[in-house]
């Protein structure tokens, strides 16, 4: 197998004396889909913005595209292809839609993703985009923060909770989009707190709680009750 | 047709305190953060101007083609040096900072150019004047401080408004935090921020100079002006602060008019009634 796209050894994360992450161990390989399921306050996105260089990472054992990344800043690592669609979409209130996407090109590195191929992937973001940002229903704004994640033309797209407070009808719109996507190569991981829809999308998934990952697998092979027992902590010793 | 006079005369008056206010409403605006020292920047580039015009000789006009250039690049590494490591979640930090660079500017300039009074002689400039109406007449010194007043919150506007770099400006006034995930360097955003303010400070200092006598002391009452501006017009907007410059600059006429030991009081009770009717100031920023 091929060296993984971004992989972490040991990754340990704090906020002040708080430790929120013991030692995570997680790697994807170009192409795949991860997704991260886990309860609230298990760390996802705590995980998510330690390897995108949001929280400090100095001497950590994280590798993207074959280059060690612990303590890169945030700004250069999306120069270096990672891009993120942060939790709660943190859209620009002051940019209109179309500003949204084009401030997501700011640090590109490559040229694959133009506003064009943004809106056909999300036809109903042309009509709004002189809206402001904020103007739009939920699910719009998460296409502007998915549009705007993939402006930068990341080689790996992060995801968190992308479908979180929406309708499902909504929801599945949204995850329409992924295998258009994937299908221009990027990789993705997407945390989701709604486990039918991570095993629906990813080709593996990991599982947090309280920090740790509580188990790995594939959608076919894990069985509802092994994820149940590594999702909600029940029996959790010895789920790994 | 004094009355008239008065408002024309003050109209002119707020485009200079525009240029005071514009730097600082583009701090705050980008940085959320107040410099203290504002006013002493903008009295050390009327003293930068005095020495460009005593060394060279040349129109204190073109003293801005070495002013406005030296005060950007000291904004940039001011920033980067300096004041980014006083930014944070605490407020209190840049102010403490800024407050005693406000010091240290007078004290230096003091020790340097002494306390006597000072102004650059604009030539003909300064007597020239349009005549509109019998007893109305504009002078051409105040005119053209307004017109540059509004070719620079023009000039700003469009530079945030239609360029990448003013973009990301604008998104870091919204959530600095979120930026950094676009690929863009705080530390260097900030940079650029204080690097656009302190050119303009650099030409407000050349017309402070030309407009009026100043010396080391004059600082904090031109902060005081600018900060009133901002505030009046609404934090974050700059057209707004042009307009809080125009109405701080017509009270204070207007109050002068009534009687002339009136002029500074008048204005601070305009900046005073607009605080207290609409705290948002009359513009608050606007959206996309
Ligand atoms: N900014 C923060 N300061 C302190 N603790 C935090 C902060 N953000 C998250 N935490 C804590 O870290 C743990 C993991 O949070 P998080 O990564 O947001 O979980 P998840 O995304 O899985 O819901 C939780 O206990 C949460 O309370
Ligand atoms: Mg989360």
């Amino acid at each position: 197998m091929p060296e993984p796209i971004l992989q972490t050894k040991g990754l340990e994360a704090f906020y002040g004396d708080f430790q929120a992450l013991f030692g995570i161990d997680f790697e994807i390989h170009e192409g795949e889909t991860i997704a991260i399921i886990g309860s609230n306050g298990a760390g996802k996105s705590t995980f998510l913005r330690s390897i995108t260089g949001m929280l400090k990472t100095q001497g950590q054992d994280i590798q993207f595209l074959g280059k060690p990344v612990g303590g890169a800043t945030a700004h250069s690592l999306v120069k270096q292809g990672l891009a993120m669609v942060p939790e709660g979409r943190k859209l620009f209130p002051s940019l209109t839609v179309e500003e949204n996407l084009m401030i997501g090109a700011y640090g590109r590195s490559g040229s694959d993703w133009t506003l064009e191929t943004i809106y056909d992937l999300f036809p109903i973001l042309k009509e709004r985009r002189h809206h402001g940002g904020t103007e739009l229903s939920g699910g719009q704004q998460q296409m502007v923060a998915i549009g705007r994640g993939l402006m930068s033309n990341p080689k790996l797209l992060l995801c968190d909770e992308i479908s979180l407070g929406l309708a499902p009808i909504i929801i599945k719109d949204i995850y329409e989009a992924v295998p258009k996507i994937k299908a221009t190569g990027a990789t993705m991981i997407v945390v989701e707190q709604d486990i039918n829809q991570a095993l629906a999308v990813a080709d593996r998934v990991y599982c947090f709680q309280e920090g740790r990952v509580s188990l790995t697998g594939t959608p076919t092979t894990l069985t509802k009750d092994e994820i149940s027992a590594a999702y909600f902590g029940l029996e959790a010793e010895g789920a790994q | 047709m004094d009355w008239i006079n008065a408002i024309v005369q003050g109209i002119l008056l707020g485009g200079l305190y525009a240029l005071f206010a514009a730097g600082l409403s583009l701090m705050f605006g980008v940085m959320r953060f107040v410099n203290i020292a504002h006013g002493d920047f903008i009295v050390m580039a009327a003293y930068g101007a005095l020495l460009a015009v005593t060394f060279t000789g040349v129109h204190p006009l073109l003293s801005m083609i070495v002013v406005v250039p030296g005060l950007a690049l000291m904004g940039y590494f001011g920033q980067r040096i300096l004041l980014n490591r006083t930014l944070g979640d605490d407020i209190l930090p840049p102010l403490l900072v800024t407050f005693g660079f406000s010091i240290i500017i007078q004290n230096v300039l003091l020790e340097v150019f002494s306390a006597d009074s000072q102004k650059l002689q604009a030539g003909a400039l300064e007597t020239a004047s349009i005549q509109i109406a019998e007893g109305l007449n504009i002078g051409l010194m105040p005119l053209l401080i307004f017109l540059s007043a509004l070719g620079v919150i023009g000039g700003l506007q469009a530079f945030f408004y239609r360029t990448s770099l003013g973009r990301v400006l604008r998104a870091t006034s919204d959530d600095q935090d979120t930026v950094r995930l676009m690929g863009a360097d705080n530390a260097k955003i900030f940079g650029y921020a204080t690097a656009i303010a302190s050119a303009v400070v650099g030409i407000a200092g050349v017309y402070l100079a030309m407009r009026t006598n100043f010396d080391p002391s004059v600082g904090p009452a031109r902060l005081l002006f600018a900060f009133e501006a901002v505030i009046i017009g609404g934090l974050g907007n700059l057209w707004g602060t042009l307009a809080g410059g125009i109405i701080l600059g017509v009270a204070q006429t207007i109050g002068a008019q009534i009687d002339p030991g009136l002029q500074i009081l008048a204005g601070h009770i305009a900046f005073l009634i607009v605080l207290v009717v609409k705290p948002q100031g009359l513009f608050p920023k606007m959206k996309g």
